[in-house]
């Protein structure tokens, strides 16, 4: 275990140290503050479309931070040649991935940390309503939902060659389960067969991100759903994390370095 | 140190009857024989010179020693543990060619990275990173980002790395290709430094003059296979010729060219093998 902490130190530190993640933030605030100083149409229920645009901005900026830290660790260790020192210590590959993954999921956690925060200051100050729990269990099923995606990149870094298409890949896979995932099912009653089949196939085995998404929940102020329906979909998101890195781990084992 | 040696030693590498094979993916051609047969011994305390031109293999059995690459054939082994365990890399050091190491680390914290790797106690690692950082001349830039370094102090971290678990086996790829001749001084004095504490080094270069200077045996690969293995001096003394004469020999470069070659190759098929082209310098006359 000590190994994967060291791995995934390495991975945090790299993240604040560039400068990704600080571009993106203050873009964010950026826009969000300019919007916030507008009062379109008198309208006292505007704050809802702010909090709408920037939730988005945050899911955007928190994929794209989440897929390109991500989809960069393993071709940057092979193409800078770390990976030839740290291999050749007491360190396996399975060992490596997993550092990799945790430093991912962890340094993506506290860029939402970051972003909750500001949105929660924002939404706070113009509504004076602080529904606390709502942003905690959107915040936790979203970091939830970025350990998927991100055990997906690690699988596509190890098999796509470029960095750049491999985080084209999975952004484009990540937004069209977020658009798309719960529709597959409705589109697929009206085609013929053998389609209708291919289609539910798809349905049942992509990974609906969109069971993570409680933007709704936060924008109209609902109540906070069941800690159980949380476990749930920790759980469902664990599998498909696990899947992904095992198969990561499998293809990384049997792929030559040189 | 040379002579202190005892043949009964349980040797420090060991490879024997190593073959490596390259799948050539995505064309017709021929796997690609990497190493062929390779049976190699190096004993404790030994400096260790691993010679040939590119593509002839040394990487490759690098590769095998650190467990980047299976064998097709035959075994390797460190400190007498089969290299296919991750154990056996506990002892040694590495240090591959060209590595550009995490820029945004500075070199105290990239050193107390791999010292985690290797479960070195805290008080432990800060003593040994003192060491190392003094002995590669690094102590007034280990605070500073490992991006604002230059190439020599690239290199000479990477050896701060290989040292950080003071390891009784060193295993150096091309340590000083790239460096300017102060850089490749320093990193020379270095490993002399190892070979007085009593390290095994074991190096690959072409920089013969320095393999020369600090190697006590050495073992040229050509095309894969083990062509000249010995120590320098009894090579010379064998030979009749310094390391680099005795190289190019093995190798079969010839002064004249390859056109020339192919000329003597021509007649030699004309007028049968005991044909001697007078162009064709004899084996000690190679310059």
């Amino acid at each position: 275990m000590k190994n994967i902490f060291a791995v995934s130190s390495i991975v945090i530190k790299e993240l604040y140290r560039r400068k990704d993640f600080y571009v993106l933030f203050i873009l964010t605030v950026l826009i969000c503050l300019v919007m916030a100083s507008v009062n379109i149409f008198n309208d006292k229920g505007v704050i809802r479309y702010l909090k709408e645009i920037c939730l988005l901005l945050v899911w955007i900026a928190s994929l794209v931070i989440a897929i390109t830290t991500t989809a960069r660790q393993i071709p940057a260790e092979r193409e800078n040649r770390t990976l030839f020192p740290l291999l050749a210590k007491p360190l396996t590959r399975t060992e490596l991935l997993l550092g990799k993954f945790l430093g991912c999921w962890l340094a993506s956690g506290l860029t939402l940390l970051c972003f909750y925060v500001f949105f929660g200051l924002l939404a706070g100050s113009r509504e004076h309503h602080w529904p606390v729990v709502n942003y905690l269990q959107a915040g936790t099923l979203h970091w939830v939902m970025l350990g998927v995606v991100i055990a997906m990149t690690l699988l596509g870094s190890l098999v796509f060659a470029a960095p750049s298409s491999n985080a084209t890949i999975c952004f484009v896979i990540a937004t069209g389960i977020l658009i798309m995932g719960r529709h597959l099912n409705k589109v697929a009653l009206h085609l013929p067969e053998p389609r209708r089949g291919i289609l539910y196939s798809i349905y049942y085995a992509i990974p609906h991100f969109e069971l993570f998404d409680m933007r709704d929940l936060i924008v109209h102020n609902w109540p906070p759903i069941a800690w159980q329906v949380c476990g749930l979909a920790t759980l469902y998101a664990l599998a498909y994390a696990a899947v992904f890195l095992i198969a990561a781990c499998v293809v990384f084992r049997r792929r030559a370095l040189n | 140190m040379k002579e202190s040696h005892s043949a009964d030693q349980l040797p420090v590498i060991e490879v024997k009857n190593l073959s490596v094979t390259y799948r050539v993916r995505g064309t017709r051609q021929p796997d690609k024989l990497a190493v062929k047969d390779l049976c190699l011994s190096v004993r404790s305390g030994e400096v260790f010179g691993f010679l040939g031109p590119n593509g002839a293999g040394k990487t490759t059995t690098m590769n095998v020693l650190l467990g980047f690459v299976n064998a097709t054939g035959g075994d390797a082994f460190l400190f007498g543990t089969n290299v296919r365990e991750p154990i056996a890399r506990q002892r040694i050091g590495y240090l591959p060619e060209l590595t550009y190491y995490y820029k945004f680390l500075t070199a105290e914290e990239l050193l107390r990275f791999y010292a985690k790797i290797f479960g070195i106690p805290k008080a432990e690692t800060e003593r040994r990173m003192d060491a190392v950082l003094k002995l590669v001349e690094l102590e007034g830039a280990r605070k500073r980002p490992i991006k604002t370094y230059s190439k020599g102090m690239q290199q000479r971290v990477g050896l701060a790395q290989a040292l950080i678990n003071d390891p009784d086996l060193l295993i150096l790829d091309e340590p000083t290709s790239g460096l300017d001749p102060i850089g490749r001084m320093k990193v020379r004095e270095i490993i002399q430094r190892l070979k007085d504490e009593g390290k095994t080094v074991f190096f690959s270069s072409h920089e013969l003059g320095e393999v020369e200077t600090v190697c006590d045996r050495v073992a040229i690969l050509h095309q894969g296979e083990l062509k000249v293995e010995g120590r320098v001096c009894e090579l010379a003394h064998q030979h009749q010729c310094n390391l680099e004469q005795l190289f190019l020999r093995v190798i079969g470069y010839n002064n004249g060219s390859s056109v020339v070659r192919s000329e003597s190759d021509l007649k030699r098929d004309q007028f049968g093998p005991s044909f001697q082209h007078s162009t064709i310098p004899s084996l000690h006359s190679v310059p």
